[in-house]
Protein backbone atom coordinates (compact mmCIF):
# COMPACT_ATOMS: atom_id res chain seq x y z
CA UNK A 1 0.00 0.00 0.00
CA UNK A 2 1.68 3.06 -1.55
CA UNK A 3 1.69 5.45 1.94
CA UNK A 4 1.28 8.81 -0.15
CA UNK A 5 -1.97 7.03 -1.64
CA UNK A 6 -4.86 9.44 -0.54
CA UNK A 7 -8.07 7.29 0.55
CA UNK A 8 -11.16 9.12 0.73
CA UNK A 9 -13.58 7.81 2.96
CA UNK A 10 -16.33 11.21 3.17
CA UNK A 11 -18.75 11.07 -0.05
CA UNK A 12 -21.32 12.05 2.00
CA UNK A 13 -19.88 15.40 2.17
CA UNK A 14 -19.04 15.32 -1.65
CA UNK A 15 -18.08 12.76 -4.00
CA UNK A 16 -15.47 12.49 -7.46
CA UNK A 17 -17.01 13.26 -10.16
CA UNK A 18 -16.98 10.28 -11.96
CA UNK A 19 -14.83 10.83 -15.09
CA UNK A 20 -17.50 9.56 -17.77
CA UNK A 21 -19.72 11.95 -16.36
CA UNK A 22 -16.81 14.49 -17.01
CA UNK A 23 -16.77 13.48 -20.27
CA UNK A 24 -19.77 13.66 -21.23
CA UNK A 25 -19.62 17.92 -19.92
CA UNK A 26 -16.67 18.67 -21.91
CA UNK A 27 -18.17 19.66 -24.83
CA UNK A 28 -20.57 21.79 -23.65
CA UNK A 29 -18.45 24.14 -22.63
CA UNK A 30 -16.82 25.16 -25.83
CA UNK A 31 -17.90 22.99 -28.65
CA UNK A 32 -21.41 23.38 -28.14
CA UNK A 33 -21.81 26.75 -25.57
CA UNK A 34 -25.12 27.65 -27.02
CA UNK A 35 -27.62 28.90 -24.50
CA UNK A 36 -30.45 26.49 -24.26
CA UNK A 37 -33.09 28.97 -24.37
CA UNK A 38 -31.52 30.32 -27.80
CA UNK A 39 -34.78 28.71 -30.29
CA UNK A 40 -33.40 30.30 -33.24
CA UNK A 41 -30.18 28.71 -34.65
CA UNK A 42 -28.37 25.28 -34.14
CA UNK A 43 -25.96 26.50 -31.00
CA UNK A 44 -29.10 27.07 -28.78
CA UNK A 45 -30.97 23.41 -30.48
CA UNK A 46 -28.21 21.58 -29.33
CA UNK A 47 -28.35 23.17 -25.72
CA UNK A 48 -32.02 22.63 -25.31
CA UNK A 49 -31.82 18.78 -26.56
CA UNK A 50 -28.30 17.70 -24.27
CA UNK A 51 -30.93 18.89 -21.59
CA UNK A 52 -33.72 17.31 -22.60
CA UNK A 53 -32.50 14.17 -22.30
CA UNK A 54 -30.82 14.95 -18.76
CA UNK A 55 -34.14 15.60 -17.80
CA UNK A 56 -35.68 12.36 -19.05
CA UNK A 57 -32.49 10.89 -17.58
CA UNK A 58 -33.41 12.00 -14.17
CA UNK A 59 -37.11 11.04 -15.05
CA UNK A 60 -36.04 7.63 -15.02
CA UNK A 61 -34.13 7.18 -12.39
CA UNK A 62 -37.01 8.57 -10.08
CA UNK A 63 -39.76 7.12 -12.02
CA UNK A 64 -41.32 10.55 -13.03
CA UNK A 65 -42.25 12.99 -15.99
CA UNK A 66 -39.55 15.23 -17.01
CA UNK A 67 -41.51 17.96 -17.29
CA UNK A 68 -41.39 17.80 -13.23
CA UNK A 69 -37.77 18.51 -13.19
CA UNK A 70 -36.68 21.72 -12.33
CA UNK A 71 -32.89 22.30 -12.23
CA UNK A 72 -31.15 24.46 -9.28
CA UNK A 73 -27.45 25.38 -8.10
CA UNK A 74 -28.10 22.28 -5.74
CA UNK A 75 -30.09 20.70 -2.98
CA UNK A 76 -29.77 23.77 -1.09
CA UNK A 77 -31.40 25.85 -3.25
CA UNK A 78 -34.15 23.19 -4.51
CA UNK A 79 -34.95 23.00 -0.15
CA UNK A 80 -35.23 26.44 0.21
CA UNK A 81 -36.81 26.96 -3.84
CA UNK A 82 -39.59 24.41 -1.89
CA UNK A 83 -40.24 25.39 1.40
CA UNK A 84 -40.11 28.56 0.57
CA UNK A 85 -41.81 28.21 -2.60
CA UNK A 86 -44.49 26.03 -1.02
CA UNK A 87 -45.35 28.04 2.13
CA UNK A 88 -46.13 31.00 -0.41
CA UNK A 89 -47.91 29.85 -2.80
CA UNK A 90 -50.40 28.07 -0.24
CA UNK A 91 -50.34 30.79 2.43
CA UNK A 92 -54.07 30.82 2.01
CA UNK A 93 -54.39 27.22 2.74
CA UNK A 94 -52.53 27.49 5.99
CA UNK A 95 -48.69 28.58 7.39
CA UNK A 96 -48.00 25.61 9.11
CA UNK A 97 -44.96 23.44 8.31
CA UNK A 98 -43.78 19.73 9.95
CA UNK A 99 -39.92 18.81 10.00
CA UNK A 100 -37.27 16.93 12.12
CA UNK A 101 -34.70 18.56 14.67
CA UNK A 102 -32.11 16.75 12.63
CA UNK A 103 -32.57 17.81 9.05
CA UNK A 104 -30.12 19.47 7.45
CA UNK A 105 -29.14 23.17 7.98
CA UNK A 106 -30.44 24.08 4.28
CA UNK A 107 -34.38 22.81 5.67
CA UNK A 108 -34.00 24.01 9.21
CA UNK A 109 -32.62 27.52 8.28
CA UNK A 110 -35.27 27.56 5.72
CA UNK A 111 -37.57 27.04 8.05
CA UNK A 112 -35.94 29.36 10.82
CA UNK A 113 -36.95 32.40 8.03
CA UNK A 114 -40.25 30.94 7.52
CA UNK A 115 -40.88 31.98 11.09
CA UNK A 116 -39.59 34.93 10.65
CA UNK A 117 -41.76 35.40 7.91
CA UNK A 118 -45.02 34.32 10.15
CA UNK A 119 -45.24 31.19 9.77
CA UNK A 120 -45.24 28.27 12.39
CA UNK A 121 -43.23 25.38 12.15
CA UNK A 122 -43.12 22.38 14.27
CA UNK A 123 -39.09 20.46 14.63
CA UNK A 124 -40.63 17.21 15.94
CA UNK A 125 -37.95 14.92 17.62
CA UNK A 126 -36.68 11.69 17.07
CA UNK A 127 -35.89 8.54 18.50
CA UNK A 128 -32.42 7.34 19.85
CA UNK A 129 -32.36 5.45 16.30
CA UNK A 130 -32.90 8.72 14.41
CA UNK A 131 -36.15 7.82 13.16
CA UNK A 132 -39.43 10.05 13.45
CA UNK A 133 -42.24 8.98 15.71
CA UNK A 134 -45.35 8.20 13.16
CA UNK A 135 -47.78 8.95 15.76
CA UNK A 136 -46.28 12.17 17.19
CA UNK A 137 -46.53 13.18 13.32
CA UNK A 138 -49.99 12.42 12.84
CA UNK A 139 -50.39 14.19 16.09
CA UNK A 140 -48.58 17.49 14.97
CA UNK A 141 -51.05 17.47 11.99
CA UNK A 142 -53.69 20.52 11.86
CA UNK A 143 -55.99 22.08 9.54
CA UNK A 144 -53.28 24.77 8.73
CA UNK A 145 -50.50 22.34 8.22
CA UNK A 146 -49.51 22.52 4.93
CA UNK A 147 -46.16 20.98 4.56
CA UNK A 148 -44.47 17.83 6.10
CA UNK A 149 -40.59 17.96 4.97
CA UNK A 150 -38.51 14.94 6.25
CA UNK A 151 -35.32 13.72 3.99
CA UNK A 152 -35.15 10.52 2.95
CA UNK A 153 -31.64 9.74 4.47
CA UNK A 154 -29.83 11.79 7.14
CA UNK A 155 -26.20 13.06 6.14
CA UNK A 156 -24.30 11.67 9.63
CA UNK A 157 -25.71 8.67 10.53
CA UNK A 158 -27.05 7.57 6.39
CA UNK A 159 -30.61 6.55 8.61
CA UNK A 160 -33.47 5.85 6.14
CA UNK A 161 -36.91 7.05 7.01
CA UNK A 162 -40.19 5.12 7.04
CA UNK A 163 -40.80 7.20 3.63
CA UNK A 164 -44.03 5.53 2.89
CA UNK A 165 -45.65 5.74 6.44
CA UNK A 166 -45.14 9.35 6.28
CA UNK A 167 -46.49 9.80 2.80
CA UNK A 168 -49.48 7.74 3.91
CA UNK A 169 -50.52 10.23 6.74
CA UNK A 170 -49.73 13.09 4.67
CA UNK A 171 -52.04 11.24 1.90
CA UNK A 172 -55.03 10.99 4.72
CA UNK A 173 -54.87 14.66 6.13
CA UNK A 174 -54.38 16.32 2.83
CA UNK A 175 -51.14 17.81 3.41
CA UNK A 176 -48.12 17.92 0.87
CA UNK A 177 -45.31 15.82 1.63
CA UNK A 178 -41.30 17.04 0.80
CA UNK A 179 -38.16 15.27 1.48
CA UNK A 180 -34.44 15.96 1.09
CA UNK A 181 -33.05 13.06 -0.76
CA UNK A 182 -29.53 14.58 -1.25
CA UNK A 183 -27.62 11.27 0.24
CA UNK A 184 -30.39 8.94 -1.04
CA UNK A 185 -31.09 9.52 -4.70
CA UNK A 186 -28.71 7.34 -6.92
CA UNK A 187 -27.50 5.15 -4.24
CA UNK A 188 -30.75 3.49 -3.71
CA UNK A 189 -33.96 3.33 -5.43
CA UNK A 190 -35.95 6.88 -4.65
CA UNK A 191 -39.02 6.34 -6.02
CA UNK A 192 -41.40 9.65 -4.77
CA UNK A 193 -44.68 9.01 -6.56
CA UNK A 194 -44.43 5.23 -4.63
CA UNK A 195 -44.50 6.42 -1.31
CA UNK A 196 -46.30 9.99 -2.09
CA UNK A 197 -43.61 12.41 -2.13
CA UNK A 198 -44.83 15.28 -3.64
CA UNK A 199 -41.51 17.35 -3.87
CA UNK A 200 -38.54 16.23 -3.68
CA UNK A 201 -34.79 17.79 -3.18
CA UNK A 202 -31.34 16.27 -4.21
CA UNK A 203 -28.17 17.31 -5.76
CA UNK A 204 -25.18 16.66 -8.81
CA UNK A 205 -22.51 16.42 -6.18
CA UNK A 206 -23.77 13.68 -4.21
CA UNK A 207 -24.22 11.40 -7.00
CA UNK A 208 -20.73 11.69 -9.02
CA UNK A 209 -21.62 14.35 -10.69
CA UNK A 210 -20.52 17.48 -10.51
CA UNK A 211 -20.96 20.38 -7.77
CA UNK A 212 -23.36 23.26 -8.97
CA UNK A 213 -26.26 21.33 -10.31
CA UNK A 214 -29.48 20.09 -8.50
CA UNK A 215 -33.02 19.46 -9.17
CA UNK A 216 -36.02 20.20 -7.66
CA UNK A 217 -38.71 17.28 -8.27
CA UNK A 218 -42.22 19.04 -8.38
CA UNK A 219 -45.12 16.69 -8.98
CA UNK A 220 -47.36 17.75 -11.19
CA UNK A 221 -50.50 15.71 -11.43
CA UNK A 222 -52.91 14.24 -8.78
CA UNK A 223 -52.05 16.48 -6.89
CA UNK A 224 -50.85 19.54 -8.96
CA UNK A 225 -48.56 20.87 -6.53
CA UNK A 226 -47.04 24.58 -7.81
CA UNK A 227 -44.21 26.19 -6.29
CA UNK A 228 -43.46 30.41 -5.46
CA UNK A 229 -40.47 31.41 -7.55
CA UNK A 230 -37.58 32.41 -5.55
CA UNK A 231 -35.59 33.43 -8.40
CA UNK A 232 -37.22 36.05 -10.87
CA UNK A 233 -35.99 36.96 -14.17
CA UNK A 234 -36.89 35.22 -17.34
CA UNK A 235 -39.23 32.52 -15.90
CA UNK A 236 -37.20 29.83 -16.97
CA UNK A 237 -38.16 25.80 -15.37
CA UNK A 238 -41.90 26.33 -15.73
CA UNK A 239 -41.53 29.84 -14.18
CA UNK A 240 -40.36 28.38 -10.98
CA UNK A 241 -37.01 29.26 -11.48
CA UNK A 242 -35.19 31.46 -13.88
CA UNK A 243 -31.97 31.96 -15.08
CA UNK A 244 -29.71 30.42 -17.87
CA UNK A 245 -29.68 26.81 -17.35
CA UNK A 246 -26.22 25.68 -16.33
CA UNK A 247 -26.08 22.81 -19.30
CA UNK A 248 -22.78 21.70 -18.94
CA UNK A 249 -23.47 20.99 -14.93
CA UNK A 250 -27.00 20.00 -16.21
CA UNK A 251 -25.32 17.60 -18.88
CA UNK A 252 -23.14 16.03 -15.81
CA UNK A 253 -26.28 15.49 -13.39
CA UNK A 254 -28.38 13.84 -16.50
CA UNK A 255 -24.82 11.35 -16.78
CA UNK A 256 -24.48 10.20 -13.27
CA UNK A 257 -28.24 9.62 -12.88
CA UNK A 258 -27.89 7.33 -16.51
CA UNK A 259 -25.06 5.81 -14.75
CA UNK A 260 -26.54 5.43 -10.95
CA UNK A 261 -29.66 3.60 -13.14
CA UNK A 262 -27.51 1.12 -14.39
CA UNK A 263 -24.83 1.05 -11.72
CA UNK A 264 -26.86 1.55 -8.65
CA UNK A 265 -27.85 -2.05 -7.28
CA UNK A 266 -24.79 -3.88 -7.59
CA UNK A 267 -22.79 -0.68 -6.28
CA UNK A 268 -25.21 -0.60 -2.93
CA UNK A 269 -24.22 -4.41 -3.15
CA UNK A 270 -20.32 -4.00 -2.85
CA UNK A 271 -20.39 -1.14 -0.75
CA UNK A 272 -22.60 -2.85 2.23
CA UNK A 273 -20.12 -5.41 2.21
CA UNK A 274 -17.22 -3.64 2.26
CA UNK A 275 -19.20 -1.18 4.64
CA UNK A 276 -19.86 -4.07 7.20
CA UNK A 277 -16.31 -5.37 6.78
CA UNK A 278 -15.02 -1.70 7.93
CA UNK A 279 -17.32 -1.88 11.08
CA UNK A 280 -16.43 -5.42 12.09
CA UNK A 281 -12.70 -4.27 12.00
CA UNK A 282 -13.12 -1.37 14.05
CA UNK A 283 -16.21 -2.81 16.57
CA UNK A 284 -13.61 -4.67 17.62
CA UNK A 285 -12.23 -2.34 19.97
CA UNK A 286 -13.91 -1.96 23.13
CA UNK A 287 -16.33 1.01 24.04
CA UNK A 288 -17.19 1.59 20.50
CA UNK A 289 -21.01 2.61 19.79
CA UNK A 290 -22.92 2.46 16.24
CA UNK A 291 -24.95 5.82 16.03
CA UNK A 292 -28.38 5.44 14.24
CA UNK A 293 -30.65 2.86 13.31
CA UNK A 294 -28.24 -0.42 11.61
CA UNK A 295 -31.39 -1.85 10.04
CA UNK A 296 -32.63 1.39 8.59
CA UNK A 297 -29.65 3.25 7.05
CA UNK A 298 -27.83 3.56 3.74
CA UNK A 299 -25.30 0.82 2.53
CA UNK A 300 -22.04 2.66 2.67
CA UNK A 301 -22.27 4.74 5.58
CA UNK A 302 -21.15 3.90 9.45
CA UNK A 303 -21.05 6.82 11.93
CA UNK A 304 -19.21 5.34 14.68
CA UNK A 305 -18.38 6.68 18.53
CA UNK A 306 -14.99 5.92 20.21
CA UNK A 307 -15.26 6.37 23.49
CA UNK A 308 -13.07 9.07 25.59
CA UNK A 309 -11.59 10.13 22.37
CA UNK A 310 -12.05 13.05 20.64
CA UNK A 311 -12.92 13.17 17.23
CA UNK A 312 -10.74 15.84 15.80
CA UNK A 313 -7.62 14.84 17.78
CA UNK A 314 -8.71 11.09 16.31
CA UNK A 315 -8.64 12.44 12.78
CA UNK A 316 -5.16 13.75 12.83
CA UNK A 317 -3.76 10.33 13.57
CA UNK A 318 -4.39 9.02 10.34
CA UNK A 319 -5.61 12.61 8.12
CA UNK A 320 -2.52 12.26 6.06
CA UNK A 321 -3.66 9.55 4.36
CA UNK A 322 -7.58 8.83 5.21
CA UNK A 323 -10.16 11.66 4.49
CA UNK A 324 -13.49 11.45 6.99
CA UNK A 325 -15.49 13.35 9.38
CA UNK A 326 -16.34 14.19 12.72
CA UNK A 327 -19.46 15.11 15.09
CA UNK A 328 -16.94 16.57 17.23
CA UNK A 329 -17.49 20.44 18.33
CA UNK A 330 -13.93 20.71 17.57
CA UNK A 331 -14.59 20.61 13.86
CA UNK A 332 -17.23 22.87 13.98
CA UNK A 333 -17.06 26.94 12.92
CA UNK A 334 -19.77 26.98 16.12
CA UNK A 335 -17.87 25.12 18.61
CA UNK A 336 -20.96 22.92 18.90
CA UNK A 337 -21.16 19.14 18.34
CA UNK A 338 -23.21 17.79 15.84
CA UNK A 339 -27.09 18.50 16.56
CA UNK A 340 -27.76 15.36 14.64
CA UNK A 341 -25.84 13.19 17.08
CA UNK A 342 -27.79 15.20 20.13
CA UNK A 343 -30.89 14.61 18.46
CA UNK A 344 -30.62 10.63 18.96
CA UNK A 345 -29.87 11.26 22.49
CA UNK A 346 -25.97 10.69 22.41
CA UNK A 347 -25.26 12.86 24.86
CA UNK A 348 -21.67 15.45 24.67
CA UNK A 349 -18.92 13.16 24.94
CA UNK A 350 -20.22 10.74 22.36
CA UNK A 351 -20.90 13.29 20.00
CA UNK A 352 -17.70 14.42 20.28
CA UNK A 353 -15.91 11.35 19.87
CA UNK A 354 -17.71 10.27 16.34
CA UNK A 355 -16.66 9.63 13.45
CA UNK A 356 -18.48 9.39 9.90
CA UNK A 357 -17.33 7.05 7.44
CA UNK A 358 -18.80 7.28 4.00
CA UNK A 359 -17.84 5.27 1.10
CA UNK A 360 -17.98 5.19 -2.47
CA UNK A 361 -18.13 4.15 -6.03
CA UNK A 362 -14.30 4.39 -6.17
CA UNK A 363 -13.33 2.87 -2.72
CA UNK A 364 -11.58 -0.29 -2.41
CA UNK A 365 -10.97 -3.57 -0.12
CA UNK A 366 -7.43 -2.49 0.34
CA UNK A 367 -8.26 0.79 1.27
CA UNK A 368 -10.62 -0.33 3.92
CA UNK A 369 -8.27 -2.67 5.29
CA UNK A 370 -5.92 -0.03 5.10
CA UNK A 371 -8.17 2.34 7.05
CA UNK A 372 -9.27 -0.13 10.23
CA UNK A 373 -5.23 -0.81 10.69
CA UNK A 374 -4.78 3.39 10.66
CA UNK A 375 -8.31 4.05 12.25
CA UNK A 376 -7.49 1.28 14.99
CA UNK A 377 -3.83 2.36 15.62
CA UNK A 378 -5.05 6.42 16.21
CA UNK A 379 -7.23 5.34 18.62
CA UNK A 380 -4.99 3.66 20.70
CA UNK A 381 -2.43 6.15 20.38
CA UNK A 382 -5.19 8.49 21.89
CA UNK A 383 -6.60 6.12 24.88
CA UNK A 384 -3.28 6.31 25.68
CA UNK A 385 -3.11 10.11 25.93
CA UNK A 386 -6.28 10.27 27.08
CA UNK A 387 -7.02 10.86 31.18
CA UNK A 388 -10.87 9.63 31.32
CA UNK A 389 -9.84 6.47 29.64
CA UNK A 390 -7.43 5.55 32.10
CA UNK A 391 -10.26 6.13 34.75
CA UNK A 392 -12.46 4.41 32.54
CA UNK A 393 -9.58 1.16 32.58
CA UNK A 394 -9.41 1.84 36.57
CA UNK A 395 -13.39 1.52 37.75
CA UNK A 396 -13.51 5.12 37.84
CA UNK A 397 -17.35 6.23 37.51
CA UNK A 398 -17.37 9.18 35.60
CA UNK A 399 -20.64 9.99 35.97
CA UNK A 400 -19.64 11.00 39.41
CA UNK A 401 -17.13 13.34 38.98
CA UNK A 402 -17.81 16.78 40.12
CA UNK A 403 -16.01 18.62 36.36
CA UNK A 404 -14.68 22.13 36.40
CA UNK A 405 -16.71 22.95 32.87
CA UNK A 406 -15.87 26.14 31.81
CA UNK B 1 -7.18 22.98 10.16
CA UNK B 2 -3.43 23.39 8.89
CA UNK B 3 -1.73 23.63 12.07
CA UNK B 4 1.73 24.66 12.70
CA UNK B 5 4.52 22.51 12.32
CA UNK B 6 5.41 22.61 16.22
CA UNK B 7 1.48 21.93 16.93
CA UNK B 8 1.72 18.63 14.68
CA UNK B 9 5.05 17.78 16.59
CA UNK B 10 3.54 18.12 19.97
CA UNK B 11 0.74 16.07 18.69
CA UNK B 12 2.59 12.85 17.08
CA UNK B 13 5.42 13.31 19.79
CA UNK B 14 3.79 14.59 22.69
CA UNK B 15 6.12 15.35 25.76
CA UNK B 16 5.28 13.94 29.15
CA UNK B 17 2.88 11.55 28.84
CA UNK B 18 2.11 9.83 31.65
CA UNK B 19 0.50 9.49 35.21
CA UNK B 20 2.41 10.73 38.73
CA UNK B 21 1.29 9.74 42.25
CA UNK B 22 -1.15 11.68 43.39
CA UNK B 23 -1.23 10.81 46.67
CA UNK B 24 2.38 12.22 47.28
CA UNK B 25 2.68 15.12 49.28
CA UNK B 26 5.62 16.37 46.28
CA UNK B 27 2.52 15.76 43.71
CA UNK B 28 -0.11 18.59 42.72
CA UNK B 29 -2.91 17.41 40.24
CA UNK B 30 -5.05 19.81 38.19
CA UNK B 31 -7.99 18.25 36.49
CA UNK B 32 -9.91 20.59 34.12
CA UNK B 33 -12.46 20.56 31.45
CA UNK B 34 -15.49 18.32 31.14
CA UNK B 35 -16.22 14.94 29.06
CA UNK B 36 -19.15 17.43 27.44
CA UNK B 37 -17.49 19.29 26.54
CA UNK B 38 -14.77 17.50 24.61
CA UNK B 39 -12.03 18.53 26.75
CA UNK B 40 -10.50 17.37 29.75
CA UNK B 41 -6.71 17.78 30.81
CA UNK B 42 -5.30 16.30 33.73
CA UNK B 43 -1.70 18.00 34.65
CA UNK B 44 0.83 17.05 37.02
CA UNK B 45 3.62 18.31 39.09
CA UNK B 46 6.36 16.53 40.81
CA UNK B 47 7.49 19.30 43.27
CA UNK B 48 11.50 19.30 45.22
CA UNK B 49 10.40 20.00 48.73
CA UNK B 50 13.73 22.40 49.39
CA UNK B 51 14.12 24.12 46.13
CA UNK B 52 10.21 25.03 44.91
CA UNK B 53 11.33 23.77 41.75
CA UNK B 54 8.89 21.48 39.29
CA UNK B 55 11.18 18.76 38.76
CA UNK B 56 8.23 16.57 37.06
CA UNK B 57 5.38 16.85 34.93
CA UNK B 58 2.89 14.81 33.51
CA UNK B 59 -0.41 15.22 31.76
CA UNK B 60 -3.18 12.86 29.97
CA UNK B 61 -5.36 14.93 27.50
CA UNK B 62 -9.32 14.13 26.19
CA UNK B 63 -9.30 16.93 23.68
CA UNK B 64 -8.46 18.06 20.15
CA UNK B 65 -5.09 18.45 18.50
CA UNK B 66 -4.60 22.20 19.84
CA UNK B 67 -5.69 20.54 23.33
CA UNK B 68 -3.07 18.01 23.02
CA UNK B 69 -0.40 20.26 22.13
CA UNK B 70 -1.39 22.92 24.67
CA UNK B 71 -0.94 20.71 27.67
CA UNK B 72 2.14 19.08 26.39
CA UNK B 73 3.98 22.02 25.86
CA UNK B 74 2.94 22.80 29.30
CA UNK B 75 4.45 20.43 30.96
CA UNK B 76 7.92 21.19 28.84
CA UNK B 77 7.46 24.58 30.39
CA UNK B 78 7.21 23.52 33.91
CA UNK B 79 10.15 21.49 34.31
CA UNK B 80 12.92 23.23 35.84
CA UNK B 81 10.99 26.29 36.95
CA UNK B 82 9.83 27.59 40.45
CA UNK B 83 5.69 27.27 41.71
CA UNK B 84 6.15 31.14 41.36
CA UNK B 85 7.70 31.04 38.13
CA UNK B 86 5.08 28.96 36.84
CA UNK B 87 1.99 30.94 38.01
CA UNK B 88 3.00 32.93 35.93
CA UNK B 89 2.48 30.88 32.61
CA UNK B 90 0.30 32.97 30.37
CA UNK B 91 -2.36 31.29 27.99
CA UNK B 92 -1.49 33.44 25.35
CA UNK B 93 2.41 32.41 25.17
CA UNK B 94 1.17 28.90 24.47
CA UNK B 95 -0.70 30.47 21.62
CA UNK B 96 2.31 32.37 20.16
CA UNK B 97 4.62 29.11 20.88
CA UNK B 98 1.88 27.21 18.57
CA UNK B 99 0.15 29.42 16.49
CA UNK B 100 -3.32 28.26 17.65
CA UNK B 101 -5.96 29.45 14.98
CA UNK B 102 -8.28 31.83 16.95
CA UNK B 103 -11.08 29.24 17.55
CA UNK B 104 -8.63 27.32 19.16
CA UNK B 105 -7.58 29.87 21.71
CA UNK B 106 -10.14 28.41 23.90
CA UNK B 107 -7.61 24.99 24.67
CA UNK B 108 -4.26 27.23 25.69
CA UNK B 109 -6.70 28.98 28.63
CA UNK B 110 -7.55 25.45 29.57
CA UNK B 111 -3.87 24.53 30.01
CA UNK B 112 -3.22 27.57 32.15
CA UNK B 113 -6.35 26.87 34.17
CA UNK B 114 -4.69 23.12 34.63
CA UNK B 115 -1.80 24.28 35.45
CA UNK B 116 -2.94 27.30 38.27
CA UNK B 117 -5.35 23.81 39.34
CA UNK B 118 -1.63 21.88 39.90
CA UNK B 119 -0.25 24.47 41.65
CA UNK B 120 -3.66 24.95 44.07
CA UNK B 121 -3.41 21.62 44.87
CA UNK B 122 0.44 21.25 45.49
CA UNK B 123 -0.02 24.23 47.66
CA UNK B 124 -3.04 22.86 49.77
CA UNK B 125 -1.44 19.59 50.63
CA UNK B 126 1.84 21.41 51.85
CA UNK B 127 0.39 24.84 53.53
Amino acid sequence: MDNKKLIYLDNNATTPTDPRVVDAMLPYFYTHPGNAASRNHPFGWAAEEAVDYSRDMIANLLGVDGKEIIFTSGATESDNLALKGVYEMYQRKGNHIITLTTEHKAVLDSCKKIEKMGGKVTYLEVNNEGLVDLKQLEAAITDKTILVSIMWANNETGVIQPMKEIGAICEKHGVLFMSDATQAVGKIPVKPKEVGVHLMAFTGHKMYGPKGVGVLFVNRKNPRVKVTAQIDGGGHERGMRSGTLNVPGIVGIGKAAEIANNEMAAEAERLSKLRDRLEAGLMKMEETYINGSVANRMPHVTNISFKHVEGEGLMMTFNQNIGVSSGSACTSASLEPSYVLIALGLGDDLAHSSIRFSLGRFTTEEEIDYAIEAVSKGVQHMRDLSPIWEMYKEGVDLESIEWSAH
Amino acid sequence: MAYSEKLLEHFKHPKNVGTLDKSSKNVGTGLVGAPECGDVMRLQIEVDDESGVIKDAKFKTFGCGSAIASSSLATEWLKGKTIDEAMSIDNMAIVEELALPPVKIHCSVLAEDAIKGAIEDYKSKNK
